[in-house]
């Protein structure tokens, strides 16, 4: 199981590699995102809110909030796995999406471990290699626009919003926080907008409260 | 160098967010209010950073290819396309519409 979501992820980290280069980072940036930062979702936020004019405190903003749900799963994972010491500092930067859900999915705690670690050190190795190939493939793209490269970060987003639109719920907000964003941009700073959206979206959260579908 | 300044700095934060979870008492995240605003926060976010991507001009909104992108990654995504198939479509998408117009 660990082994055909990394293999999904590396096609998914090939996409972030080209992606950052075309958004005027270095390789070595681009490594650092992936092997330091290593959330998929944030760092597509970082490099996106960058390459539409974003401050890097709006894309540090953007890509922190982002991670809140790394919290939660941690919060999970250390009631399921505890681990201690050093394994905890490595337990921590592989607390991901993919890493969670599979622990979670198993039956019993010897897999639940199994799963957690299998997952996360999969998932890690093959990201980070798959984000140098696309970063240098990125490198050797001369006309971004011309190959659609900002057409595929709209993509990419919504293919990471997607599968959480599982509810009416969700969707309202979806599409309140993109109105939210597109009726503030002229007005405020680039980046900023996204933050507004995310402050609207934790009051949503706080006031819908029994709304959940 | 103020780039890298910004680099590092996102990866400390989120490195705290995720270790965070390990290091406080478990009963202070339990509240159900706290997951929810999470998984609010995120569908939040990556919708407003769809319209950013798809919208955005110097200090303006537009409307240009991408939102061709939108459209047909929409497309593939309902047709349960995979991650990377739905990235192509609309980096073709755009680039399609740009060969075109």
């Amino acid at each position: 199981m660990g082994l055909s979501i990394a293999a999904a992820i590396s096609l998914y980290g090939v996409s972030f590699g080209a992606l950052s280069a075309a958004a005027g980072m270095s390789l070595w940036q681009t490594v650092a995102l992936s092997a330091l930062l290593f959330s998929g979702a944030s760092q597509f936020a970082f490099i996106g809110i960058l390459a539409s004019g974003g401050t890097g405190a709006a894309a540090l903003g953007a890509a922190t909030l982002l991670s809140g749900r790394n919290t939660i799963y941690a919060v999970q994972m250390k009631a399921l796995l505890n681990p201690r010491g050093f394994r905890r500092l490595a337990a921590a930067q592989v607390t991901i999406d993919e890493s969670a859900a599979v622990a979670m999915s198993a039956p019993d705690p010897v897999e639940q471990r199994r799963g957690f670690w299998g997952a996360g050190i999969a998932c890690y190795l093959f990201w980070n290699l798959a984000t140098v190939l696309g970063a240098l493939l990125g490198d050797v793209i001369a006309e971004p626009e011309a190959l659609g490269l900002d057409g595929a970060v709209v993509a990419a987003f919504l293919g990471l919003l997607w599968p959480r639109l599982r509810s009416l719920d969700a969707w309202a907000l979806a599409v309140l926080a993109a109105l939210v964003t597109t009726i503030t941009m002229p007005l405020l700073a680039p980046g900023i907008p996204v933050l507004a959206a995310a402050v609207v979206a934790v009051v949503w959260g706080l006031v819908f409260k029994g709304a959940r579908a | 160098m103020s780039l890298w300044f910004w680099v590092l700095a996102a990866c400390a934060a989120v490195y705290a967010t995720k270790l965070l979870g390990y290091l406080v008492p478990q009963s202070w995240l339990k509240h159900p209010a706290v997951g929810r605003v999470s998984a609010m926060l995120t569908i939040g976010l990556l919708a407003a950073l769809v319209a950013m991507n798809t919208f955005s001009a110097e200090q303006s909104v537009t409307v240009d290819a991408r939102l061709g992108a939108l459209l047909a990654a929409a497309a593939a995504l309902m047709l349960r396309a995979p991650f990377i198939v739905v990235v192509l479509t609309g980096a073709a998408a755009a680039a399609g519409i740009r060969a075109l117009g």
